[in-house]
């Protein structure tokens, strides 16, 4: 029995193990009449048409629309691909594992479905390489499809053709950006390409590719199954359909809940996942990973959707909230944030591979107290010389909540670095590092 | 780098200049590509890499499958191992190297027969990650357990937590830590309670959401305590 406040439609049945095989899943979930209908009844058109009427917005983090995204793709006769982007490594985020774990065949159904719309011959799944747990629940469940006829040559007598393989990473938050992905794909080191050409239009070993998450993916049976009018009567108007938000950090009940986007705030954290701990208080939340923009409590009552949280100044991304109480210290979680993105960036872009390399040095220096007054300003204007001037956007994914944390946080930061025994004011700084003033007229 | 490179050779549907895609094709020295006679590679792990490669419709798609063949293998990607999987794949042995060098969990140095990452990231932080990476650390000291902090494992649910053998297992108290080296040594089952594929969705757990809760009427800071059920 789920909460009234969780709206299961992707994590329906989800308590029950047998949802993992293909017979519990047509048995529990109806699974596969989708499919049938899709391609026995439809045409592409048809499919694509129903997927981009819906609404429905990629749930990976950009949140662009998939019916369009997956219309980009050129028509004619050539080798298409789809990827399935299950390199879910936003710290924060944790919404696929629990999608694949509990219901592999969704996923698999939505595949053969966006294959279908995107008229693709060939589909990857491209999961993370520590989740060794869910790539054998995956390639179980394939196996299961294969042997079903939902998948391989001639597919249910249609003469339509799909081969799905599950492939494993090895550990890289960067193969998660879609022309990484692409590049871990073809084996090789997974760095990030130029953009223009986008992957629809020469993407995977060179092909038209439509790359979508696995939870965008796991959307699709429902909608064929039930009709883009069905999945616009959750959310709001900008953000259809339900969302599987992961809630962590500092709440008493953290884990995945199914709601309707556009739910109060203040209901994922304080309703669903418990709030803080008793006695404690939230002071700052990401609101869509550990790469959005850091918000206040006064923002809490805001609806939980793509439109609310961009005119907030922040994002929805992958839909992952972090909450941290009034237990933790702004400048560590700061420091702990970019020291992830320095640690995960490919090295391919300088402003990125510099900028976060320096923003640790100095984050450090602020925690260590050997910052100067500057520093605070210096991070600051790092990360705006960061944003937007890389190939990828993970460099901005650093830069974005620093400076958030930075801006909200400031009087915290002086704080910590006052505590710490550095000089708040540039002359006793000076003085600190060259000796008195005089001395540095002199040798001037 | 160019963004079709490779391209050329995989897909016949596009014309590609090749002055613009050889430059990173990895077989382009045939005379760097070892034979498979000089390696002495096993005739499993031959067959395995080499069923790999089927799966895709570019050879070279099978490079992290089969290093985590080798490592599998060899428990860690040793240089002979990846001479050898280079030898079946038609690939150079440098090209096989700059892929295991830019993935966390492929090792180019030996590693200990088990290996424990233990996730350090913000909501593992937050609730004492450091200090379980610790008494990791200590439990596993002069152990044949490679134990090492890492950066997100996608499991904030269970945080703190930690994954032994490619399994997940949280949230772990930090004691716990020398239970499960313990029950490495001795080969029996780690952690059976706290393994995550145990686990329920967090609203179904006891004291979940999804139980009668006292508090759903308002919600704000210090909202009732929970029954825990």
């Amino acid at each position: 029995m789920a909460d009234p406040r969780e709206t299961r439609v992707l994590l329906a049945h989800a308590e029950d193990p047998a949802l993992r095989t293909l017979d519990g899943y047509k048995r529990l979930a109806g699974g596969y009449a989708p499919l049938e209908k899709a391609y026995r009844e439809m045409e592409q058109d048809e499919v694509l048409k129903e997927l981009e009427d819906s609404g429905l917005r990629g749930r990976g983090g950009a949140g662009f629309s998939m019916g369009k995204k997956a219309s980009f793709l050129p028509r004619g006769e050539m080798a298409k691909y789809l990827c399935c982007n299950a390199d879910e490594s936003e710290p924060g985020a944790f919404k696929d594992r629990e999608l694949m774990q509990h219901n592999p065949h969704q996923l698999i159904e939505g595949i053969a479905i966006a294959a279908l719309a995107a008229d693709a011959g060939h589909a990857f799944i491209f999961i993370r390489g520590e989740y060794a747990a869910q790539a054998d629940i995956l390639d179980a469940a394939v196996a299961e499809a294969y042997e079903a006829g939902y998948l391989g040559t001639n597919i249910l007598g249609t003469h339509r053709d799909l081969e799905l393989v599950v492939h494993r990473g090895a550990g890289a938050y960067i193969c998660g950006e879609e022309t990484a992905l692409l590049d871990a794909l073809e084996g090789k080191r997974g760095n990030p390409r130029l953009k223009p050409p986008f992957p629809a239009v020469q993407g995977l070993y060179g092909g038209p590719t439509l790359v979508n998450n696995v939870e965008t993916l796991s959307n699709a049976p429902h909608i064929v199954r039930n009709g883009a009018e069905w999945f616009r009567q959750f959310g709001t108007e900008q953000s259809p359909g339900t969302k599987v938000v992961s809630v962590s950090g500092g709440v008493r009940r953290p884990g995945n809940y199914e709601v309707e986007l556009g739910i109060p705030t203040r209901e994922l954290i304080f309703g669903l996942a418990g709030g803080p701990e008793p006695g404690h208080e939230v002071k700052a939340f990401y609101p869509g990973g550990s790469s959005s923009p850091v918000l206040t409590p006064a923002e809490l009552d805001l609806p939980y959707s793509f439109e609310a949280m961009a005119e907030a100044g922040s994002m929805l991304g992958s839909g992952s909230i972090i909450v941290a109480d009034d237990r933790v210290s702004i400048p560590h979680m700061a420091l702990r944030t970019a020291r992830f993105y320095h640690h995960e960036s490919c090295g391919k872009c300088t402003p990125c591979r510099e900028g976060t390399n320096w923003t640790v040095k100095m984050l450090e220096r602020v925690v260590r107290g050997e910052a100067t007054p500057m520093d605070l300003d210096i991070i600051s204007s790092v990360q705006s010389n960061i944003m937007g001037h890389c190939l990828c956007v993970l460099g901005d994914s650093m830069a974005m909540p620093v400076s958030a944390m930075v801006s909200k946080f400031r009087a915290e930061f002086e704080e910590v670095m006052a505590s710490a025994g550095a000089p708040l004011d540039v002359e006793t700084a000076l003085a600190a590092v060259q000796g008195p003033a005089e001395t540095l007229g002199a040798s001037t | 780098m160019s963004p079709v490179d490779g391209a050329g050779l995989s897909n016949p549907n596009l014309p590609v200049d090749q002055a613009v895609s050889e430059g990173r094709v990895p077989g382009r020295r045939e005379e760097e590509i070892p034979e498979l006679h000089e390696v002495g590679c096993p005739a499993e792990l031959q067959e395995r890499i080499e069923a790999l490669m089927g799966r895709y419709p570019d050879r070279k798609s099978a490079s992290i499958p089969a290093l985590w063949a080798v490592q599998e293998r060899y428990g860690w990607c040793t240089p002979e191992g990846i001479r050898q999987a280079a030898a079946v794949m038609r690939v150079t042995p440098a090209y096989l190297e700059s892929v295991a060098s830019f993935y966390d969990l492929l090792h180019t140095e030996a590693v200990g027969t088990h290996r424990i990452e233990v996730c350090t990231n913000i909501s593992c932080w937050m609730r004492g990650g450091d200090e379980l990476l610790d008494a990791f650390e200590a439990a596993a000291a002069g152990e044949d357990v490679f134990v090492t902090g890492f950066e997100c494992l996608g499991a904030c649910d269970i945080a703190p937590m930690a994954s032994i053998d490619q399994r997940y297992y949280g949230p772990l108290e930090a004691a716990e830590a020398q239970t499960a080296i313990d029950q490495l040594r001795e080969g029996a089952e780690v952690l059976p309670a706290k393994a995550l594929s145990a686990r329920p969705l967090a609203a179904d757990l006891p004291g979940g959401a999804a139980s009668p809760a006292p508090d759903a009427g308002s919600y704000g800071a210090g909202a009732e305590e929970d029954t825990d059920g």
